[in-house]
């Protein structure tokens, strides 16, 4: 009883000091992001008198400016789209894919499978090169194809499909497959509907890595017509070199859209990104 | 196809099994015909790109292994290397104890605990390129955050981004803000999975919450532990978004990682097969590391 008691204080104790350092952590975190936001309200001027102070009245605004001084709307409707193209695509072929590893048999299925296996743990750099001179020859340089069709196949999504897919019963399948139902009909009417958390999962962090992607479309692209935001974000840091409160705001609308998800479906972010450690 | 070779394959293999072959392979294709386009000749035809001398106008001139030879007397390789090996020596332990330690923290039942969470785990999902436009500003030397923050505890402004002292601290600390909520998730699912009777066996012996750290948590969160450094290693030597927003490289070359030299061969001097030789000594150095992970994890992890 006693030690119960003296157990139920440590904990009180430990709770008292373990806050303090938590919030103030937290708060550090959040600080690069809410001074990204005030910046973004301010003038100028303002900026440069006191970079710390909140501004007078918030310059709302800065983020029409963005819109009217750059290619931003753009480079907007570019990344959504791509990163939905993208989305779409890893879906469809990995869980197309999974389900031939998991379900068919055919000849060289296994030494397949280990050679996708295999591919995860090549850095990208490796196929960017070759990747890059393909797309020369095949004149996809700055085109939407070079932005999406080579992304939308994904060895990691193949891998983790096919693991859930095989804790499916095969149970489930018999009564399909008495009924008369192809191999097409059980993927579309019996697995799918049944996978829909790792595809969630799978959807959330390929969109977040279309989303964050850089390199790629860096090398890709050269008109503002085809930027992504990250890239359009590169180029205008270098066009209003000083102009913080625009490139904050800039900065504050291309990280909007993805914390809001986040904030509102974070399991799946959270999960999304779990996985990855757990592919290892 | 004769008659009979058509009677003895279908003797071989029922019109069953066949009928399968043809839906396997309609259900693979899509993906198989991206993954060697996109994947296998890539990485078979980098190899080859690795041998040639090319800038994409001239013809390619074949110079066998003299690429990898010249990386190994590249002054310049030798320092990106070393920028590359500062960064992770800077990233990973600082990393590691701080996620460890944030994953402690939260894996009680605290109120609040959901908030700092996502809190902590914010920066994650924020593109690189975005944030890292954030920090440049906070680093600025006149009026970034930082700098006015020092000003009040009577520190002189610091060249954050601008000298080559500084330079790879900040981009050091902006990388561990930035990737400190992955480590502390993977830490999370780590502490889950140590049953907690140990606990409450520990409690009952009268271990204190010390011992019980150290004698329970911290060996049986080992493997994790590993994951999550090895990991770290790996995503460190392969840093680019943060140095090419931030530093451009610089000051003097200060902050240059492997990555982005390979990037500046590529696609700034057109040194294609140089590049990609380049490619492959990373690879090299990042297999090395994914082998130690596989080989260690089987004899780390601990089960009951």
């Amino acid at each position: 009883m006693i030690s119960l008691r003296s157990r139920r204080a440590r904990e009180r104790l430990s709770l008292v000091l373990l806050y303090p350092p938590l919030i103030l952590g937290a708060v550090t975190m959040l600080l690069p992001f809410v001074w990204m936001v005030t910046t973004s309200l301010k003038t100028l001027p303002e900026v440069f008198a006191s970079s710390l102070a909140l501004p007078a009245t918030p310059m709302w605004d800065n983020y029409a400016e963005v819109f009217r001084q750059t290619a931003f709307g753009h480079c907007f409707l570019n990344t959504l789209f791509i990163a939905l193209v993208r989305t779409a695509g890893v879906l469809v072929t990995s869980s197309m894919a999974a389900y031939a590893f998991s379900r068919l048999r055919f000849p060289g299925r296994d030494p397949l499978f280990l050679l996708y296996l295999g591919t995860m743990m090549l850095p990208g750099q490796v196929t960017m090169i070759p990747n890059f001179i393909l797309m020369r020859e095949l004149n996809w340089i700055d085109t939407y194809w070079a932005l999406t069709v080579p992304l939308m196949f994904s060895a990691f999504g193949t891998f983790l499909l096919r693991q859930f897919f095989l804790t499916i019963p095969l149970s489930l399948e018999d009564a399909a497959v008495i009924d008369g139902c192809s191999p097409w009909g059980v993927f579309r009417h019996v697995i799918i509907p049944l996978s829909g958390p790792p595809l969630t999962t799978l959807a959330v962090f390929n969109f977040l890595g279309a989303w964050n992607d850089f390199m790629w479309p860096l090398i890709m692209t050269h008109s503002e017509r085809l930027w992504v935001l990250n890239v359009g974000l590169s180029y205008f840091q270098e066009m209003y070199f000083t102009n913080w409160p625009l490139l904050m705001a800039g900065a504050t609308m291309a990280l909007l859209p993805v914390l809001i998800i986040y904030i509102a479906a974070q399991k799946y972010f959270v999960e999304s990104i779990t996985l990855t450690g757990i592919k290892g | 196809m004769t008659t009979s070779t058509s009677i003895t394959h279908s003797r071989r293999f029922s019109p069953r099994q066949r009928r399968e072959w043809a839906w396997a392979a309609f259900f693979i294709a899509p993906s198989l015909i991206g993954f060697a386009a996109f994947v296998l000749f890539p990485v078979i035809s980098s190899l080859g790109l690795s041998t040639l001398r090319w800038n994409l106008i001239s013809p390619p001139n074949f110079v066998g292994i003299q690429n990898y030879a010249q990386i190994l007397h590249d002054p310049f390789f030798w320092r990106v290397t070393g920028n590359t090996a500062y960064y992770t020596a800077g990233t990973v332990p600082l990393g590691v104890a701080l996620s460890l330690a944030l994953a402690l923290a939260l894996k009680r039942h605290l109120p609040g605990r959901i908030f700092l969470r996502t809190a902590y785990f914010m920066p994650v999902v924020s593109s690189t390129v975005a944030v890292a436009l954030v920090w440049r500003w906070i680093y600025n030397t006149d009026f970034g955050l930082l700098n006015v923050v020092l000003h009040w505890l009577g520190i002189p402004p610091v060249g954050w981004l601008t000298t080559t002292t500084w330079a790879m601290p900040a981009v050091i600390l902006m990388s561990v803000w930035k990737n400190l909520g992955y480590s502390m998730v993977i830490f999370l699912a780590g502490l889950q999975a140590i049953p907690r009777t140990y606990y409450d066996a520990a409690s009952v012996d009268g271990a204190s919450g010390w011992q019980q750290f150290w004698r329970i948590t911290l060996p049986l969160l080992s493997p994790t532990t590993f994951f999550v450094a090895v990991m770290s290693v790996i995503s460190s030597f392969q840093v680019f978004g943060q140095i090419y927003m931030m530093t451009g490289g610089g000051p003097a070359y200060a902050t240059a990682t492997i990555v982005f030299h390979i990037y500046q061969q590529a696609f700034e001097s057109f040194r294609m097969g140089y590049a990609s030789a380049m490619a492959w000594v990373l690879f090299a150095v990042i297999f090395i590391f994914t082998l130690l992970q596989m080989r260690y994890q089987r004899k780390w992890v601990y089960y009951d």
